[in-house]
């Protein structure tokens, strides 16, 4: 089975000790995790981990169910990108003598939509979201031209393109179990 | 009240009444609270954390009730990693209560101070640090709620010593609830529908029985099930004695060494029933010739087990005690007895070639089997029989007769040498009116040893067969068959064993000639005395049948089928 990029989005109670709990499944089936992004939710309480891998699709959902196995996780699932918006965040220290040598940065700024954070004599920050390809190719770029002090890149972040959050579902077949029990 | 009493308190709304354990520095307060409680709950002090852990498993798997583990920090929970790890791979229900030091030196590298939650949640279902005395019971009601429902596990609670001397006002909840966890996923009507349409439709239905049925209580449900349309069933190693011996239905033993028939027929059958069993490799050997032709249905609580190795035509997610006979209900009467009488040439071919010689050897030295089928009628087959890891245990799981449930006691998924005296003394205690035989090999026998300090400051009626070769024998079969027959270290001087039982006052003997044999059995069973009973077997006695790992299921070789094995 070919191997491609998979997100993995899981829910989970925020507990202390929980990232371990997820990370020892990858470890165990020697899977690198290529981004990992972990914040609270949209639900109180509860925090949201979006993670990519390099994967075959059989692996993926064995590593998702061993995941959602957890006590204390909520629900995990994995998407491919064609199921998701989503975007990453870089920022770029160029040191400012030498991204002035270059003369205007006008089309710089314009071709890669970028924001500048920070400006001193010593250096410039740059902001730019987007995908990895995108974020990557201005790194390609300004290593070549200017030289890049610093570079940090964020994990990805992922929205589904369906309408409901599926964790929504599940907190609503929960109640259902809970009250269900209590009656 | 303390957060120590707390513990008690809770664990006794919890139903415990046997505590295996070991004190320790970060857990003397706990310790001193359970001396107040010695008329409520039985300590059992054995000689190893690694004891206690094997202890409270053999207590769990024959009463069937959380095995319950209080140990202190540091080495103490390292030493009870085995056990615990032990218990996750064979679905064991445990709460491991372990000492901490206190809140403020954690992360200090403080004396006996170990990331116990690290080392631990790999091989639990839930680990827990209590640094409050406030969170105890929740905490401890939590921990066996998460230990027993759903798929049985290990559960550790790390307890802070500054948790357990503090006061908290004591308001306990038993937890029926987690939102983040769902125990027993809710049966679906149309998986039950589509898997008795298979049945129904099956020539060769066949089913492959795990410790799923025993751990849901199942039994009667199976039977019924197996009973109405004549499906004949074979179980893994921890499913053993979930149908009697002499069930009509009951076709053997699944696996590498299993019995033959049950192997063969697995890639024969066109309907394939996995009930509570998890297709470990050990069962399945080679995935890519494993059960082609058949369509396969699964009956298991837990969902990561779906297609994990096999892929499964339909999934029945649930508790096998409640969608068995949903099941049940729909199937067709049949009868499949031309299916079930193909069974019959390989069980012949079996018992002419590797049964009969094992067990009924005419001449030279004594068997393995030969020693474990006396062991086993002399009980009346009653026996809760106890096992260590190696040829002493396939040849007790093979050769034993099961009368009823609950009746194995063993090491599957971990394999754990040294697993059978502990696992022993705590089937005896969750089992006191049973009687427990223990087999193991001169190896394993070794490794937990001192356990025998346990069983006579108990008094445990454990009766211990070692079948003595002085060999790791199946490291060294293996040696024989894969490795030129180079024996590399598998050679092992023993010490004069009933020498040892004698210092720890326990009465045995040791066999050297078969007729010594019947009398010595006799004389071990008399009693409910511990006892040891070693039995010099034949040095290089061999397990078969045997599938070779990675082998094909009907890959099975049956050693010398013309002559005597000896």
């Amino acid at each position: 089975m070919e191997k491609k990029l998979y997100t993995i989005t899981v829910f989970s109670e925020n507990t202390v000790g929980l990232l371990n709990q997820v990370t020892i499944i990858f470890t165990r089936r020697a899977i690198n995790i290529e981004t990992l992004s972990v914040s609270p939710s949209a639900l109180k309480g509860i925090h949201k981990f979006t993670i990519t891998v390099f994967a075959t699709q059989s692996v993926v959902e064995k590593v998702v169910k061993q995941i959602d196995k957890r006590v204390d996780i909520l629900k995990a699932y994995y998407n491919t990108d064609e199921d998701l918006i989503h975007q990453e965040i870089a920022l770029y220290k160029i040191a400012t003598e030498q991204l002035m040598a270059k003369g205007s940065i006008e089309s710089l700024i314009r071709q890669y939509n970028i924001k500048i954070l920070d400006m001193n004599e010593t250096f410039v920050v740059f902001l730019k979201s987007g995908h990895y390809a995108e974020t990557q190719q201005l790194f390609d770029e300004l290593s070549t031209t200017t030289g890049v002090l610093q570079f940090i890149r964020s994990g990805r972040i992922a929205i589904t393109k369906s309408k409901v959050e599926r964790l929504t579902d599940m907190l609503e077949a929960i109640q259902k179990i809970e009250q269900e029990q209590q009656a | 009240m303390t957060g120590s009493q707390i513990l008690i308190e809770s664990m006794l709304r919890e139903g415990v009444d046997t505590i295996f354990g070991y004190p320790g520095g970060a857990i003397m307060p706990a310790f001193d609270a359970l001396f107040d409680y010695r008329d409520k709950i039985n300590h059992v002090l054995t000689r190893h954390e690694q004891g206690a852990t094997h202890a409270a498993e053999g207590y769990a798997l024959v009463s069937g009730k959380t095995g319950v583990c209080l140990v202190t920090s540091g080495p103490a929970a390292t030493n009870a990693v085995t056990g615990i790890s032990n218990a996750m791979l064979d679905s064991t229900p445990l709460v491991v209560v372990t000492g901490q030091v206190g809140a403020t030196l954690l992360g200090t590298d403080a004396f006996q101070e170990i990331d116990v939650v690290g080392i631990m949640q790999p091989v639990t279902k839930w680990a827990y640090q209590i640094r409050r005395a406030e969170d105890v019971a929740w905490a401890v009601a939590r921990a066996f709620y998460i230990a027993k429902n759903g798929r049985p596990g290990p559960v550790v609670l790390d307890f802070a010593k500054n948790a357990q001397i503090e006061e908290a006002v004591f308001d306990y909840k038993p937890c029926t609830f987690i939102r983040s966890y769902i125990p027993e996923p809710p049966i679906k009507k149309d998986s039950i529908e589509a898997a008795a349409a298979l049945i129904n439709s099956a020539k060769k239905p066949y089913a492959l029985v795990g410790q799923g049925v025993i751990l849901a209580n199942a039994e009667a449900e199976l039977k019924e099930f197996l009973e109405k349309a004549d499906i004949p069933a074979a179980w893994t190693l921890l499913g053993a004695s979930a149908m009697p011996s002499d069930f009509r239905l009951n076709k053997g033993f699944l696996g590498m060494h299993g019995n033959m028939s049950p192997n063969i027929k697995t890639n024969e059958c066109d309907v394939l029933i996995a009930i509570g069993m998890r297709f470990d490799d050990r069962v399945t050997g080679n995935l890519n010739s494993y059960a082609k032709q058949a369509k396969i249905i699964h009956l298991d609580i837990d969902r990561a087990e779906i297609s994990k190795n096999v892929a499964v035509e339909v999934p029945v997610l649930g508790n096998a005690k409640y969608s068995l006979p949903m099941i049940t209900q729909l199937l067709d009467k049949a009868n499949h007895q031309e299916w079930i009488d193909s069974f019959q040439a390989y069980d012949d071919r079996e018992y002419k070639s590797v049964i009969q010689k094992e067990i009924f050897p005419e001449s030279g030295e004594m068997t393995m089997g030969e020693v474990i089928n006396k062991v086993s009628e002399a009980a009346g087959n009653k026996a809760v029989v106890v096992t260590d890891v190696g040829q002493n245990q396939m040849m007790a799981a093979r050769y034993s007769k099961y009368t009823q449930s609950r009746s194995l006691v063993t090491s599957g998924g971990l394999g754990t040498m040294g697993f059978g005296i502990p696992a022993a003394l705590g089937a005896k205690v969750g089992a006191p009116e049973r009687t427990v035989c223990l087999f193991s090999g001169d190896g394993g026998f070794q490794m937990t040893i001192q356990e025998l300090g346990t069983i006579m400051q108990e008094k445990l009626g454990v009766k211990m067969i070692l079948l003595n070769n002085d060999f790791l024998g199946m490291v060294r079969q293996w040696q024989e068959m894969f490795f030129d027959e180079r024996y590399s270290f598998t050679a092992i001087e023993n010490p004069d064993f009933v020498a040892i039982a004698k210092a720890y006052h326990i009465a045995g003997t040791l066999v050297t000639k078969r007729e010594d044999l019947d009398a010595a059995i006799a004389d071990m069973l008399k009693d409910d005395k511990p006892y040891l009973l070693v039995v010099n077997v034949q040095k290089k006695g061999m397990v078969y049948p045997m599938i070779p790992a990675g082998a094909s299921v009907t890959d099975v070789l049956l050693g010398d089928e013309s002559s005597n094995n000896q």
